[in-house]
């Protein structure tokens, strides 16, 4: 009995030890060249079979930058394409696209006057605190835009006319400026967001003032509320590119903050692209708000518009407001108005 | 001329950091600071190969390329060189290096990375080659008085060779044949579009 017991141990540890060198991987085969010699590089990495495999070489190394442990990313070469042929076209198409046609239309149509002219009443269009955030935002936007499309454009255009010297320096206070300025920007489009909400959803108006062409082009006068769906555009171009913006730029501000090399490349993709598309956008908003229309600035800059103005572009609110008693007297016989 | 490069035979570095020590000490690299450094590629496993990587000055440089105030230039030498008087710290070249070359003194963020260091292949910078201005910005310029970089002329194993890139290429292609193997002149391929039959 107990020989039985010992010879089914020694059977039992045979077939164990076989099974391990049967499943153990043959340690000289591959590490031998033909000819007998040793390979060292048998079971090594190799460089282009990494490159092949991966998108970038990382490993491990001694000092605390972690960063420096990836010693190959050749998607720098792809980013470097984007940021100097692809966001250039980008930026030059739209930029430059969008100036033209803007030109052309107000050689076309010129100004967009008050047909039925001045009635002398005016009521208020945006408080003293629209006002202020909207300004606070434009301003902002238009340094940020100078100073961001310096970046792109400006080796090309600018560096040669002023000089080395003189465009390092200009740039680095452009980036200072960019960088600080980018807070009260957010602010403001936070703001814009909550304060115009309310009048931004899209409605059945719009569906109306779209298909008659909001009456710029044509003589039209579609009837609109508060905003038209023109201006509805607008304030999502802000809100949407304001958030887009303004959040790839802080992850640019703070750089591998949570973000490896590829993630940054690809917050400078989406600040770059829609940084263009929004500075082309605000083109047409500076235009239909200055030279494009008579007596849409002062709604912004006085914060009242004229009643004819109102009937004519936003018939609906005009309606509202009036029925609340909002509209000034209108002037008495004889006097004149002030040129508003 | 000559056209410089470096080149790393992975399979002779020993994972020694000298080179590391000698480029931060020749240039007296301020603390935080690696214009040069080691990286294991699988450490621990069974073929771990360790790399010393640096700038490799790039045939048209993708850094040269995207900075936007236009700080770098290519000596004649194939060597790739910045004004740190121009650089604002914008950081665009370092997404652009794939070797991760580019260096900032500050942790970066509120755009105050300050001047780009980075390997400058032991040739100084645009002042005049040797002064103490040339030397407090970019460190010794070696290559004016006829020597190479030093992280190479000291490599222990010879694994880090620096220097005309026809006679480089021609001693690790040599070594490859003699020996059989070779993991590959690492970075040439990014860098210079060329690789090293192996």
């Amino acid at each position: 009995m107990l020989m039985l017991v010992a010879r089914l141990r020694l059977l039992l540890g045979a077939v164990l030890l076989l099974t391990m060198l049967a499943v153990a991987p043959p340690a000289s085969a591959q590490e031998r060249n033909p000819d007998g010699s040793v390979n060292p590089t048998a079971s090594s990495v190799k460089e282009n079979q990494l490159l092949q495999e991966l998108k970038r070489i990382q490993g491990r190394g001694t000092i605390p930058d972690t960063r420096s442990y990836t010693i190959e990313q050749p998607a720098g070469r792809d980013w470097r394409h984007f940021h100097e042929v692809t966001l250039r076209w980008i930026g030059a198409i739209a930029i430059v696209g969008v100036f033209v046609l803007l030109l052309l239309f107000y050689l076309i149509r010129g100004m967009v006057r008050i047909e039925s002219g001045r009635s002398g009443r005016v009521l208020v269009r945006f408080s003293g605190f629209e006002r202020l955030v909207h300004w606070m935002t434009a301003t902002c936007f238009i340094i940020l835009g100078i100073s961001g499309l310096n970046i792109t454009f400006g080796k090309p255009l600018l560096l040669p006319l002023i000089g080395p010297e003189a465009f390092t320096t200009w740039s680095l206070w452009a980036k200072y400026a960019h960088n600080y300025l980018s807070f009260p920007f957010t602010l403001g489009v936070v703001l814009i967001f909550l304060m115009w909400i309310a009048w931004n959803f899209p409605t059945r108006v719009d569906v109306n003032w779209l298909r008659e062409g909001g009456g710029i082009v044509g003589h039209k006068h579609p009837a609109a509320d508060r905003f038209n769906a023109g201006q509805k555009m607008v304030y999502w171009i802000v809100v949407l590119g304001g958030g887009a913006i303004a959040a790839s730029g802080y992850v640019l501000m703070f750089p591998f903050y949570g973000t490896n090399v590829a993630e940054m490349q690809l917050a400078e993709i989406v600040h770059g692209v829609v940084a263009v598309l929004f500075v082309a956008a605000m083109l047409g908003h500076i235009y239909i708000g200055t030279l494009g229309m008579e007596g849409a600035f002062e709604a912004m800059w006085d914060g009242t518009v004229d009643m004819n103005w109102a009937k004519e572009h936003h018939s609906l609110w005009l309606e509202k407001e009036a029925s609340q008693g909002k509209l000034t007297a209108p002037p008495a016989q004889g006097t004149m108005q002030a040129a508003e | 001329m000559a056209r410089m490069k470096f080149l790393c035979d992975a399979d002779r570095c020993i994972e020694c950091n000298a080179c590391v020590t000698a480029c931060k000490n020749e240039h007296e690299v301020p603390w935080g600071i690696n214009r040069r450094r080691v990286v294991t590629i699988n450490d621990g496993k069974p073929g771990e190969r360790s790399v010393s990587m640096a700038c490799m000055h790039c045939t048209d440089a993708p850094c040269q390329a995207v900075c936007p105030v236009n700080c770098f230039y290519t000596t004649a030498d194939g060597v790739v060189l910045h004004s740190k008087d121009l650089c604002i710290g914008c950081g665009y070249c370092f997404y652009a290096c794939p070797f991760g070359a580019p260096q900032y003194p500050k942790v970066g963020n509120f755009g105050s990375r300050g001047k780009m260091d980075k390997c400058t292949y032991c040739a100084g910078g645009p002042e005049a080659d040797g002064s103490k201005e040339e030397y407090e910005k970019y460190g010794a310029n070696r290559l004016a008085e006829g020597k190479l970089p030093l992280c190479a002329e000291m490599c222990s194993t010879k694994s880090l060779l620096a220097g005309d890139s026809d006679i480089i290429a021609q001693i690790y292609k040599e070594r490859v044949s003699r020996r059989g193997y070779g993991s590959g002149a690492w970075g040439w391929q990014t860098a210079y579009r060329e690789t090293i039959a192996s």
